[in-house]
């Protein structure tokens, strides 16, 4: 036990580690099962089709590509706005955003027609294409993020961190516009197409990335049997408030101008009444479990003793929940509706035109979404043991109060 | 005397003519071939001084006949099923006016745009319009992404779902990679028709026109000048190669 690698000698917990670690690297090697199969049988055994061309895999992706540049946000405010708790947090933000990155490339690379091809995407760049220029930012944000992490833990560099932190937070904030422009810049579809996109991206991995952050550093408390400082509890609980209600705001101005535009009425109609998963997922799980729910647990106001610290955590998984839940509505739900060609018309043919497309993500894209949450994961698990990521406040203070609130 | 003179002068009259004939002769073919020669040799690369384009009449194009569709399948080797993941390059849509209930049947495939979405989001440059118009994908360089069956307005690209055998040589399609119309492409470069085209004609449909937009003499320019046309998702501005009659 001497020799092991970590950082709370007292909290070692090795036997516990081990099987967590076993935990992500089974999500992994699933993950790498299903690439290898579909590497060479081909995306005919999943539900991916010619109509619904993004699925399952596209969602997790996209939704721990968005949540990495989110949970960036709280070094960001340390560095950048000079907040000193969230200073404490910054190494923590920072490699849970390169953490969150690397599961959500990973399963957009798995997922290729043609992975073996990456070199190609990586030597080949057509500077006209928001996807190109989407690799670019994210290569970006591992070298700058990476960057912030070494001034934040190396003291002679210290005097860096403030301008790197800079860098850190513009770039992402270009990063998620990129992202989001991935769906806004997309013409034909009814569902995309929208200006609202870009920014409703950044407001929504606020809130996605600020959740993920809290569940993790939760996590890392209570495994080293500590309880994070009610007042830092209660200010991160605010924030995470403004930033669902933010993405809630933005949600309902996306499908209000649509409302007001007659050429967007069956595609709104699709996703508020009549689109059968879409709808339920759209109301119950993006707007319910998404916004409503974590709001009403982040605003009950309790007395300072019964202050449960599960609320701080149940807030933000189910802020995840709800995420997940858009990313699918977004991505899925934009392509189950069927393309416009002829305004005014009804259109049918052989290749499934004027047709609300269906979608039944098979056990391959399970195994491709759950593996880049398996590679978030086991990195985080293996970077909180081997570096000093837990927040460093005042213990002496917060290590009296644990059993008292 | 004076006759003499007179038949003089008409032998003149008559030279003149003969050669004036001769030369036209002579000369005719060379300017002719002169014309002829601004065209592409097949071992030439392709040049924007074409622009490939097609008109469809839908009033010739029959309810219910699919030779277009078939004849696209067997030039190009693909399957001809129809289920969610099979190819299909060209497609027969019905469509029915939601106030009149007029029904028109045309085929749509890719539209071979001016400004196509599609080489505008593909990441690596793989989807590519030539300088003559038409737009391919580089199979060398697809890898797989979908974002271009994502952009197309069309809904003309398919996604090669499953392991391909006994392709033909000259139409690569692969496992993994993006592929739509191509014109006909290998058929376009030796001066030939595309094949939905052709068998557009073999029929006696005759709803298909494909020719050299920027050949004002084609037939397809003159027709395009003589009737109306329109492009299917004019609000786009994408400058589509294809136009349709009488919808």
């Amino acid at each position: 036990m001497a020799h092991e690698v970590c950082v709370n000698q007292g909290e070692c917990r090795t036997v516990e580690f081990f099987a967590l670690l076993g935990l992500g690297g089974l999500l992994i090697l699933g993950a790498m099962y299903a690439f290898f199969t579909l590497e060479h049988h081909g995306h005919i055994l999943t539900g991916m089709n010619n109509q619904i061309v993004w699925g399952l895999p596209h969602v997790v992706a996209v939704f721990l590509i968005v949540a990495a540049s989110g949970a960036l946000n709280v070094a960001s405010i340390g560095s950048v706005f000079g907040k000193d708790v969230y200073k404490r947090r910054a190494p923590l933000s920072g490699m849970l955003a390169l953490a969150l990155l690397s599961g959500g490339l990973g399963v957009l690379v798995l997922d290729l027609g043609r992975p073996d091809r990456l070199i190609v995407a990586m030597t080949r760049y057509n500077f006209h294409s928001i996807f190109a220029l989407n690799m670019i930012f994210y290569n970006g944000f591992f070298a700058i993020v990476g960057l912030y992490l070494v001034t934040l833990m190396e003291r002679k560099l210290k005097y860096w961190t403030r301008p790197v932190g800079f860098l850190a937070f513009f770039w992402r904030l270009g990063l998620t516009t990129a992202t989001g422009s991935i769906f806004g810049f997309i013409v034909a579809r009814a569902g995309y197409n929208s200006a609202l996109m870009a920014p409703m991206f950044i407001i929504m991995s606020f809130a996605y990335g600020l959740a993920i952050f809290m569940v993790v550093q939760a996590s890392m408390y209570s495994w080293n049997g500590l309880t994070l400082d009610l007042a830092i509890r209660r200010r991160m609980k605010k924030l995470l408030a403004v930033f669902v209600g933010a993405s809630l705001y933005f949600t309902v101005v996306f499908h209000l101008t649509n409302l007001y535009f007659a050429k967007q009425w069956d595609y709104e109609q699709f996703i508020l009444l009549d689109g059968g998963i879409f709808t339920l997922l759209f109301w119950v799980g993006q707007v319910f479990i998404g916004a409503v729910l974590p709001l009403s647990l982040l605003f009950i106001n309790r007395s300072q003793g019964e202050h449960l610290v599960s609320f701080s955590v149940l807030a933000p998984l189910f802020v995840v929940v709800g995420g997940l839940c858009q990313m699918y509505v977004t991505i899925v739900g934009g392509q189950a509706f069927p393309l416009t060609l002829f305004p005014g018309h009804e259109v049918h043919s052989s290749f499934y035109d004027g047709v609300v497309h269906a979608y039944h993500p098979g056990i391959y894209e399970w195994l491709l979404g759950l593996g880049g949450v398996g590679i978030t994961f086991t990195l985080t698990v293996v970077a909180v043991r081997v570096f000093k990521f837990l927040p460093q406040d005042d213990f002496k203070t917060v290590l009296m109060r644990r059993s008292t609130d | 005397m004076s006759d003499s003179v007179n038949s003089k002068q008409e032998d003149r009259r008559d030279f003149l003519k003969a050669g004036g004939l001769v030369a036209g002769i002579t000369l005719a073919p060379g300017l002719l071939f002169y014309g002829v020669a601004q065209s592409r040799a097949p071992e030439e690369g392709v040049s924007s001084r074409q622009r490939w384009g097609m008109l469809i009449d839908t009033t010739k194009c029959a309810d219910g006949c699919n030779d277009c569709v078939t004849a696209c399948n067997t030039e190009n080797g693909l399957s001809g099923k129809t289920g969610p993941q099979d190819s299909q390059w060209i497609r027969k849509l019905n469509v029915k006016d939601l106030h009149t209930g007029y029904v028109q049947s045309l085929p749509m495939m890719c539209q071979h745009c001016e400004n196509p979405p599609c080489v505008d989001v593909c990441p690596t440059g793989a989807s590519t319009k030539r300088a003559d118009g038409i737009v391919l994908v580089d199979r060398h360089a697809c890898i797989g992404c979908r974002y271009c069956m994502m952009a197309c307005p069309y809904k003309a690209r398919s996604f090669v779902h499953e392991p391909l055998h006994d392709q033909k040589p000259d139409v690569p399609r692969g496992k993994g990679c993006v592929e739509s119309c191509t014109f006909c492409v290998q058929r376009v470069d030796k001066g030939e028709q595309p094949a939905c085209v052709e068998a557009c004609d073999a029929k006696g449909h005759k709803a298909m026109v494909f020719g050299d937009l920027k050949d004002p003499q084609s037939a397809i320019s003159r027709a395009l000048k003589s009737t109306d046309s329109v492009e299917v998702r004019a609000d786009l501005a994408l400058g589509t190669g294809v136009r349709y009659q009488g919808i």
